[in-house]
């Protein structure tokens, strides 16, 4: 393995909002490629906040703190807002332990709520035209 | 450990220990979090290295998981300092060292400049 490698991580757009994940199996290389990917799509696109799903990722070291934060300032400079959503309570006890507190870094309990803070809200009701096609 | 690599699969090693010494979450994530700062210390500052692990039995029947974070790089040259919150020379927090002695029940550093750096590290399952 030598040269970019992808990050292997979809980032979705929703209106202004990229809502995008982590999976555990993340190595020091692609932690990088994957906040210069972001970063680029924040700027390319835009995007007024940006969702992190961390609810896969089994561990967070002072590395993979260290990425989140960076990235956190990085987006917040060019004018997006980045919500980190769903970390794994043994997860929040181990950072608290490390003693790193993610300065900076907004969180959510679940993507739900996240998106809720970032201002994106789910339709009331399904639309006319979606009502009629459900079968119940 | 020689690549990055290796230290996803140190994880992997370190979280099925714990799974088979029978931690409970927390304490899994605990360890393999440790295991994660000790073997990037080891990568990062001593070239790369060696993790051992062992199931130390207590004689109360206590079993626990012992990891031995070997190197062989320029060791740690002052460890009180290493050991402080916020000192890094490298790409971390500066948290891994003493992070990882908050995280686990055991701890002892053997370092000095030119002798390689081994820490060795033990947690006990609650019973």
């Amino acid at each position: 393995m030598n040269g970019h490698r992808s990050p292997g991580v979809p980032i979705l757009r929703l209106g202004d909002v990229l809502v995008t994940g982590l999976l555990n199996e993340l190595d020091d290389r692609t932690a990088i490629a994957f906040t210069e990917e972001l970063t680029e799509r924040i700027s390319a696109e835009g995007a007024r906040g940006v969702l992190i799903d961390i609810s896969r990722l089994e561990v967070i070291d002072s590395f993979v703190a260290r990425t989140l934060m960076e990235l956190t300032t990085v987006a917040r400079l060019l004018g997006a807002r980045v919500i980190v959503a769903g970390m794994r309570p043994p997860v929040a006890i181990t950072l608290v332990e490390l003693g790193i507190e993610l300065v900076g870094v907004e969180t959510a309990l679940n993507p739900e709520q996240g998106l809720a803070a970032l201002g994106w809200r789910q339709a009331q009701q399904p639309l006319e035209g979606a009502r009629r096609g459900t079968a119940r | 450990m020689r690549t990055e690599e290796d230290l996803l699969t140190v994880r992997h090693a370190v979280r099925a220990a714990t799974v088979e010494v029978g931690f409970g979450l927390v304490d899994q994530t605990r360890v393999v979090t440790a295991a994660s700062e000790l073997a990037r210390n080891a990568y990062v500052h001593g070239g790369g290295g060696t993790v051992t692990l062992d199931y130390p039995r207590e004689p109360s029947g206590r079993r626990g998981l012992r990891l031995t974070v070997k190197d062989e790089g320029p060791g740690i040259a002052d460890l009180d300092a290493a050991l402080t919150d916020g000192f890094t020379t490298g790409s971390g927090l500066g948290h891994g060292l003493g992070g990882a002695r908050r995280l686990m029940d055991e701890f002892t550093v053997r370092t000095g400049p030119g002798e390689g750096t081994v820490v060795v590290v033990t947690r006990w399952a609650v019973r």
